[in-house]
């Protein structure tokens, strides 16, 4: 133990005693280690950032859409789910906690006074859809049954839409247009942010019966019918059953594949989740390099140092020093100044990933997780294990005559 | 004490076999103050490597205090160098970058000595030698012979059997030669037994016993009256 304690204290003499030699030989892992905290406290940032995002629009619900198949679309064979499946799923389906049927119903100019702009999102919704997608009023209200009923000219518009249209500051019972009807303003949504640069504050929402007056019977509208699951242990089990009702509904035969699709609402955020794990390995493999070519930076400045220091091995194992405490002295020189090079790099990583999520605009902040920091350190460790065992095998071979006779 | 016999040693130089010892015998008692002297190539090097258990002998015995050395493992070799045996090199050999009182306690931490204690009798080691005042420099800020006397302590530091020295003042002017001859005397009437190796008869006339070695085997085995 004081053999350990005192080989540290000498592996610390000798980094102190070549202070630019042992920064430059740590130089391949302080870059290695920092660029890969950079990049992984970015990506998690990013990646925590989002999550929370879908948190709030709710993580235990389905939606199902009709499924389209490129091919058909050319034959002009296009599938629509129907507002009967609205019904449909309501009276068949067990376990739904709320149903909220949502469709476009045009895609156009919104005009208020001589102001116009466009939005992504105009959509016709029932009063579920605000439980359902976390879309609370911030002013005034939401649509309500009422509204739906008497398929009132009504709308909540998103955040975005006040400034867009340059309504007042509070816009409620404001009229806006579109699709040639005049609306009014009965409520105002919360902020949502944005997800991947799109804002999520751009929606105008009618009822979902005023919606179906202004595209009429004729039209087939591309809906979407998201459910809310009361026990989320059951949502497998739901998703079938919703797949069995559906194809009823739609009167497909046992041959005929399924023409509508259901994804649960964190499909996205897992194939998100893909991505950054794919990220992760990837920049696993730059940091192996990097730390592939410190570690050899690092055999090579400790082969240097044994030469250097022949003498002075030669001398402490005349005076009694075995073989195992020479090897333990290089060896313990290697790691320290290898996982001093990773302490390093993750404090310049640290502050360099927070530093660039500060600079890019609407960049959510870094985050380093410990896991990462662990294995940056343990994997610093490793290098100067693997790299150190053979400079200090070399010292701990050394014949004490010769050592002590090498000029 | 120290008891060889029939020591040989042969090594490889090129494609040349060098008979180094051809065949020694020798008896070393406690409290000795040897000398082995001869000219370059009589093998006075190689027998000081044996004897100071650097070397391992090609053929024969060595017994160091009753154990036999000549056969050991290099680390248990390495043992026997830590607890009996004190060197003392021409050249000083200190640890540059180790203080004075660090260089004396280096030989305390391969036996497993806790700090305070190897301060304790690392000091004590540079008292006795006259240092006391320079315990905290560095090889490179003191004299040759305050140089050589931080070596001494290191070498009597763990109160080994033997102090054996190889050409302890062959770097030395006449003055710090005296002095430092003087100290290794001062350690011998204390109890120390002391092997030096030298090429100068005035140091070697000093001992009380004086091996001459030519040619790998004792020429002559001399007791000196009044040393």
């Amino acid at each position: 133990m004081y053999i350990f304690i005192e080989a540290l204290r000498s592996a610390m003499a000798a980094i102190r005693a070549h202070r630019m030699r042992s920064f430059l030989t740590s130089l391949g892992i302080i870059i290695g280690v920092a660029s890969v905290i950079t990049v992984i406290s970015l990506i998690q940032g990013l990646s925590q950032s989002i999550t929370r995002q879908f948190e709030g629009l709710g993580g235990n619900a389905l939606t199902v859409h009709a499924k389209n198949d490129f091919k058909d679309v050319m034959r002009g064979k296009v599938n629509y789910l129907q507002f009967e499946d609205v019904e449909q799923l309501r009276g068949h389906v067990d376990g739904i906690r709320e149903l909220s049927p949502a469709f476009m119903f045009q895609s156009g100019e919104i005009r208020y006074g001589n102001q116009t702009a466009s939005s992504r999102q105009q959509l016709a919704v029932t009063s579920a859809f605000m439980e359902v997608n976390g879309s609370y009023p911030r002013l005034g209200r939401f649509l309500s049954e009422s509204d739906n009923a008497a398929a009132r000219r009504v709308c909540v518009i998103g955040e975005k839409i006040i400034e867009m249209l340059h309504l007042p500051e509070n816009p409620l019972g404001e009229f806006i247009q579109f699709s040639g009807e005049w609306f009014k303003i009965v409520g105002v949504l919360e902020k949502k942010g944005e997800i991947l640069g799109m804002s999520q504050d751009d929606q105008v929402l009618v009822p979902f019966r005023t919606g179906q007056s202004l595209i009429g019977n004729t039209h087939k509208p591309s809906m979407s019918i998201t459910v809310s699951i009361s026990d989320i242990g059951r949502t497998e089990e739901l998703k079938s059953r919703i797949a069995t009702v559906m194809r009823q509904s739609h009167r497909l035969h046992a041959d005929q594949k399924d023409d509508f699709e259901i994804e649960s609402s964190d499909q996205f955020l897992k194939s998100f989740e893909t991505v950054t794990t794919t990220v992760t390995l990837v920049m696993g493999g730059v940091v192996g390099i990097a730390l592939l070519v410190g570690g050899i930076g690092i055999m090579n400045i400790m082969l240097v140092s044994v030469s250097e220091r022949t003498r002075e091995i030669g001398i402490c194992k005349a005076i009694g020093a075995r073989s195992r405490d020479i090897l333990m002295q290089f060896l313990i020189e290697a790691v320290t100044l290898s996982m001093l090079g990773g302490a390093i790099g993750v404090l310049l990583g640290y502050g360099l990933g927070h530093a660039i999520a500060s600079v890019i605009p609407d960049f959510p902040g870094a985050y380093v997780p410990w896991w990462a920091v662990a294995l940056s350190v343990m994997f610093s460790a490793g290098v100067g294990v693997i790299f150190g065992v053979l400079p200090a095998a070399k010292a701990a071979k050394l014949d004490p005559i010769e050592a002590l006779r090498y000029e | 004490m120290i008891t060889l016999t029939g020591i040989t040693k042969q090594y490889q130089m090129g494609d040349q076999t060098v008979h180094a010892l051809q065949g020694i015998d020798l008896h070393i008692e406690r409290n000795e103050l040897v000398a082995f002297i001869g000219a370059s190539g009589s093998g006075k090097s190689t027998m000081m490597n044996i004897v100071g258990c650097l070397d391992r002998p090609s053929a024969g015995t060595y017994f160091l205090n009753g154990k036999d050395v000549a056969t050991m493992a290099s680390d248990d070799l390495a043992q026997v160098r830590n607890e009996e045996i004190g060197f003392i090199f021409q050249s000083f050999h200190l640890l540059p970058r180790h203080t004075a009182l660090d260089n004396v306690a280096q030989p305390l931490i391969y036996r497993g000595i806790p700090p305070s204690e190897r301060k304790r009798m690392a000091r004590e080691a540079l008292v006795h030698v006259g240092l006391g005042e320079r315990m905290h420099h560095r090889p490179n800020e003191l004299s040759g012979g305050q140089r050589q006397r931080v070596a001494i302590a290191r070498a009597l530091v763990g109160k080994p059997s033997i102090l054996l020295a190889d050409e302890p003042t062959g770097n030395l002017d006449s003055a710090t030669t005296r002095e430092i001859m003087a100290l290794i005397k001062d350690v011998h009437h204390n109890g120390q037994t002391v092997v030096m190796v030298t090429h100068e008869p005035d140091i070697a006339g000093q001992c009380q016993r004086i091996v001459r070695l030519q040619d790998g085997r004792v020429l002559s085995d001399q007791r000196v009256a009044g040393a």
